[in-house]
């Protein structure tokens, strides 16, 4: 009987899931074909805000009860994969062949093969009770995908027009740009809701592309060979996805990611885990194959901020977090902890080093995946909370991050942190936001924070010790890095530069919108565990969840919230009444007057230079790099021998 | 109780010193004489500071950093000038390149004659200075 | 718990933190040959202190050391009330954030070395005192200091190298040589005044109450490693908390300072071997 209400339910409510991933394709197509510029950008926004209020919709109606479906259509959609699979990998084969890059073209070509050899013979055998499931955890990443995502391609629309401004020398082929960020956000909805795994590789392997095009956008020599590497590291992930699936379809006879993670993880199935974890982990360009992620930092911003932080990078730890009830204490769950954890303290340790902003905030979102990573595969129900909050707060805060970057980049001219002192004087705004979006990332009481904190307990609780020794580097480092950064834009040097250009109200308002949602997940978090995690990770677990902080403690964080949101507001009154007597600045008492220059020897003016430290003997990435892909590809071996052995 | 007098924080510069003022400013920081049981801590920060002691006197390069100097202490604040170069110049008055005593560039409260300034006539000139200090105290 | 009680300790902290600061002088003079001045002088210096005109560069630095206290003021509360450790930790880092921040506002140079330092100083220390409440946590089940405090045995018998780990760098914590790069009570003109360089009258009485409070916190971490359920065992951690401030007093007044490489290298490596080996053997135990 309950079967029978599920499935009618699925037929007829299935309309807005549908709608949820076709209608970002609908806006893509119409994006691409439309040539004139504020239509098509009115599109992007209608597009975008289009997308933001079906994801609402969908979280809306399901939330609750989640739901199950299958698909009438079925054999029509994987005809239609089918099709589309062998077209990409022909132009990936191609354009491999044509760029003689052609360990892309040999990837390409066996992992099209397999699965459509797949496809074609042992998949007709196996039955698919659910393609798609719609969980808490699907709400939490819909929500984040769309809302998140929708914001940013609105910011795009602002962000692009000043880029080619700037940048003359590139050809403009925005519709080209925006049509590739909206098919993405289709592919990202795709692989949240998939529970039918070739599906899901479907569109894990479209989000490859996806992120291929965007990294090549401006076609100069450096975005074509960082854009390969991305290619040639995904599809070594996507040949992995493949051989993990064809070893379920076969030995397991299922293709469900459900019936997968409700099995019990005995010698056997850690092979196609272990293939499926490494596919996870290059997605999220966990070390060694972090390189696609530094070098994918070449294009436009938006797209850094969408796939490079926010959403594609997740998709990876997504199915980690999935696979959770199979790693855990196993061989393979503690390759992939350690993985994890090398990640962590290693980019920790080279973001300190790092000066160009986007540097920093890869080689952030680098040490923060690998925390997700840490999280989910340890597997105790306190692990898993806080991985999902790490993804929600670090979704929000580093896409706040990267845009704001981008519009600094435009106002100033440069994206070196060094030169961002000047911030304030151009735009207090930005750089408000700037700092709420850095708070947001490593401060009590924001959220990385809390997540850290259960992290901590999490790994103390599960005997972690070594990595609990890591998270305590890594934190340290993290400080560091932050620290100076926000220092660097609170200071008011020379207050009268002029901004190079335009803020539009198209990065403004995602700027702020994104601020405000920092803000706000810090006080709403308790809400989002009480009604979203504790209820999944109950479901996941079999016994009832607990919330890993007590609730004085989220008393306490509040008042810190409070705090740090009124102290500041009292000052106002007090600053603006100010009577003080104005001092200069003390250089010895040489200081001509403007706090800026001093007279030297002879009697010469010269200008004071401020820096940060960066440290680079130490922590830069010449030292550190080659260390830490030999510790992280050692690991990864060690897994394997450690899992070949289990099953002697 | 006047707290100004329990805890004067001094700035010493030296100006166009030889320095024997300055080493016997120094020898009051010493265990011989022990100025910080007056509570006296030498900062090298005029914002920190309550009282400024000058040795040397004043040439063109150093007026401007003197002015700075004094205008950087905040009130209320006390000048000690030390040694007879301070005063009015010294044995030096006469050099091309002195301009005179620190009296020419900012306002003194207390002159401690001697070349070089004996310890004991510092650590009386202070405290002459402390008694100032409190005056201007009740007087903002 | 009672409002009257977190008052009280927020009242009396400062109060405790400045006659230990007055004691530490009067020692150093001693070692040093000198008789030192009066016990209650750090009070008779913020007094004078609040008594200068207020002068700035500027004008927002000041208020960061306004919010670095808020925040120290409540992570004293948390811990001597018998709340979550780890909680105040994170309040006392949000703190000394801002510490740093205000460095960085005024646009100085020397603040800004001092800033510079400061960060420092923290990332070097700040792995231990996370390792030392993950350590309390391990062995008392418990991240609570109530819980702590209030078990069989004290935790210095599970976390022996943790605790020689703390007082390593608990010399960073308390500022004194030979860790103390960023503002130094002592060798006030390496670089001036380091981090405090543009801040007078009022604002640098803050930030010396700021410190008590800092003093009181350290000292309260070295508490709960000894304190028990047994009442005596209470006043046998005051005692071991006096001695450890006067182990840091002498190490201040005999050893110079170092550079900043081995500042980080020796604090990291100490933190690393003490923590690693101690939470490693405890792991076996549990």
């Amino acid at each position: 009987m309950t079967d029978i209400i599920k499935q009618k339910q699925g037929d007829e409510c299935m309309g807005a899931i549908t709608g949820l991933i076709l209608f970002p394709l609908a806006a893509a197509l119409g994006i691409l074909l439309v040539k004139n510029d504020e239509v098509r950008n009115m599109i992007v926004r209608v597009g975008a805000a289009g997308t933001a209020v079906l994801t609402l919709v969908v979280v809306g109606l399901y939330f609750k009860s989640g739901i199950a479906l299958s698909f009438r259509l079925e054999k029509a959609i994987e005809a239609v994969m089918a099709i589309a699979e062998t077209a990409i990998a022909v132009y990936v084969i191609s354009i491999g062949i044509k760029y003689k890059k052609y360990v892309i073209s040999v990837l390409s070509f066996v992992q099209a093969s397999a699965m459509l050899c797949f496809e074609f013979t042992v998949k007709h055998n196996i039955e698919v009770k659910h393609a798609m499931i719609f969980d808490k955890l699907t709400a939490i990443m819909v929500l984040v995908i769309g809302l998140v995502g929708s914001l940013i391609c609105i910011y795009a629309v602002g962000y692009m027009k000043t880029y080619h401004i700037h940048h003359k020398e590139y050809k403009e082929r925005k519709n080209f740009f925006f049509a590739v960020l909206f098919l993405f956000l289709s592919a990202m909805f795709g692989i949240v809701l998939s529970n039918d795994l070739t599906w899901m590789y479907f569109c894990w392997e479209l989000t490859t592309l996806c992120s291929f095009l965007l990294i090549g956008y401006t076609r100069t020599k450096e975005a074509r060979n960082n854009s390969f590497r991305a290619l040639l590291i995904n599809l070594g992930g996507g040949v992995a996805f493949a051989a993990g699936i064809i070893f379920i379809g076969i030995y397991y006879k299922t293709l469900e990611l459900s019936v997968v993670t409700s099995m019990k993880p005995e010698a056997a199935m850690m092979i196609p885990v272990f293939f499926l974890s490494l596919a996870a982990l290059t997605k999220s360009a966990q070390l060694p194959f972090s390189s696609w992620l530094l070098g994918a930092m070449v294009a436009p911003t938006p797209s850094s901020a969408l796939l490079h932080s926010a959403t594609m990078v997740k998709a990876g730890v997504y199915l980690i977090i999935r696979l959770a009830p199979l790693l855990g204490a196993t061989p393979v769950g503690k390759t992939v902890t350690f993985v994890g954890g090398i990640t962590f303290l290693a980019c920790s340790l080279m973001a300190i080093s790092q000066s160009d902003a986007k540097k920093i905030l890869a080689y952030s979102t680098l040490a923060n995946l690998g925390l997700i990573v840490i999280c989910a595969s340890i597997g105790t129900q306190e692990s898993l909370w806080a991985a999902i909050l790490l993804i929600i707060f670090h979704a929000v805060s580093k896409s706040l991050l990267f845009i704001s970057v981008g519009s600094i980049e435009h106002q100033i001219g440069n994206r070196d942190v060094e030169n961002m002192d000047v911030l304030l004087g151009i735009s207090k705004k930005l750089a408000l936001y700037m700092m709420i979006g850095i708070a947001g990332m490593f401060l009590a009481p924001f959220g990385m924070l809390i997540s850290k904190w259960v992290a901590m307990k999490a790994f103390i609780d599960s005997n972690n010790v070594i990595i609990v020794i890591i998270l305590a580097y890594g934190s340290a480092a993290t400080l560091f890095y932050w620290t100076k950064w926000m220092g660097k834009l609170v200071s008011r040097a020379n207050m009268n530069q002029q901004s190079e250009s335009k803020f539009h109200l198209d990065e403004e308002i995602p700027i702020t919108i994104l601020a405000g949602m920092v803000v706000v997940s810090c006080f709403t978090f308790p809400l989002v565990s009480k009604y979203a995690l504790i209820p999944y990770l109950t479901e996941v677990f079999g016994r009832t969840a607990l919330i890993p902080i007590g609730t004085n403690d989220i008393k306490l964080m509040l008042c810190m919230l409070s705090m740090l949101i009124l102290l500041p507001i009292s000052f106002i009154p007090i600053y603006k009444n100010d009577k003080r007597r104005k001092v200069p600045v003390y250089m010895a008492g040489e200081n001509t007057g403007d706090n800026e220059t001093f007279y030297g020897a002879m009697n010469e003016k010269r200008k004071m230079e401020l820096s940060n430290w960066y440290m680079v003997d130490y922590f830069g990435p010449k030292r550190l790099t080659l260390w830490s892909d030999v510790i992280a590809a050692a690991i990864l071996v060690s897994g394997v021998i450690m899992m070949i052995g289990g099953m002697a | 109780m006047s707290v100004v007098k329990k805890s004067p924080w001094i700035l010493h510069y030296d100006g166009t010193s030889c320095n024997g003022c300055d080493i016997e400013v120094l020898a009051c920081l010493t265990p011989l004489y022990d100025v910080e049981r007056f509570g006296i801590i030498n900062t090298g920060n005029p914002k920190h500071a309550d009282i400024l002691l000058i040795t040397g006197s004043v040439n063109e390069q150093n007026i401007p950093v003197v002015k700075q100097l004094y205008e950087q202490m905040p009130d209320p604040k006390a000048v000690v000038a030390v040694g007879i170069c301070a005063t009015s110049g010294g044995i030096f008055a006469e050099c091309y390149n002195v301009v005179g005593g620190v009296g020419k560039v900012i306002p003194v409260d207390v002159y401690v004659p001697g070349c070089a300034a004996r310890p004991e006539s510092i650590i009386d000139g202070v405290v002459k200075a402390l008694d100032i200090l409190e005056e201007k105290r009740k007087k903002r | 718990m009672n409002i009257l009680i977190l008052i009280g300790i927020a009242m009396l902290a400062p109060v405790a933190g400045g006659l230990l600061t007055g004691i530490d002088r009067i020692i150093s003079a001693r070692l040093q040959g000198r008789q030192g001045p009066p016990l209650l002088q750090p009070f008779y210096d913020v007094l004078k202190l609040c008594q200068k005109e207020s002068i700035e560069v500027n004008s927002m630095h000041r208020f960061f050391v306004y919010i670095s206290l808020a925040f120290v003021v409540f992570t004293t509360v948390i811990l001597l009330s018998g709340g979550d450790i780890l909680l105040a930790i994170f309040a006392l880092t949000l703190g000394s954030v801002f510490f740093v921040l205000g460095g960085y506002a005024s646009n100085s140079p020397y603040n800004t070395i001092g800033s510079e330092r400061e960060l420092l100083q923290i990332m070097a220390y700040e792995p231990m005192v996370l390792l030392t409440c993950v350590g309390l946590y391990y062995a008392e089940n418990s991240f609570f200091v109530k819980d702590i405090v209030a078990a069989q045995t004290p935790s210095i018998v599970y976390l022996p190298g943790v605790f020689f780990g703390l007082i390593f760098i608990l010399t960073f914590k308390l500022r004194k040589s030979p860790f103390d790069l960023s503002m130094s009570h002592h060798g006030h003109q390496e670089i001036v005044k380091g981090i405090t360089t543009e801040y007078s009258g009022k604002d640098l009485a803050v930030i010396e109450v700021t410190h008590w409070y800092e003093v009181i916190i350290a000292l309260a971490l070295v508490y709960v490693f000894f304190a028990t359920a047994a009442p005596m065992s209470h006043v046998f951690a005051v005692i071991v908390c006096l001695l450890v401030y006067l182990l840091e007093i002498i190490i201040d007044n005999g050893a110079a300072r170092v550079k900043w490489q081995q500042a980080l290298k020796s604090a990291w490596i100490v933190t690393g071997i003490m923590g690693t080996v101690n939470l490693i053997i405890l792991s076996f135990f549990k």
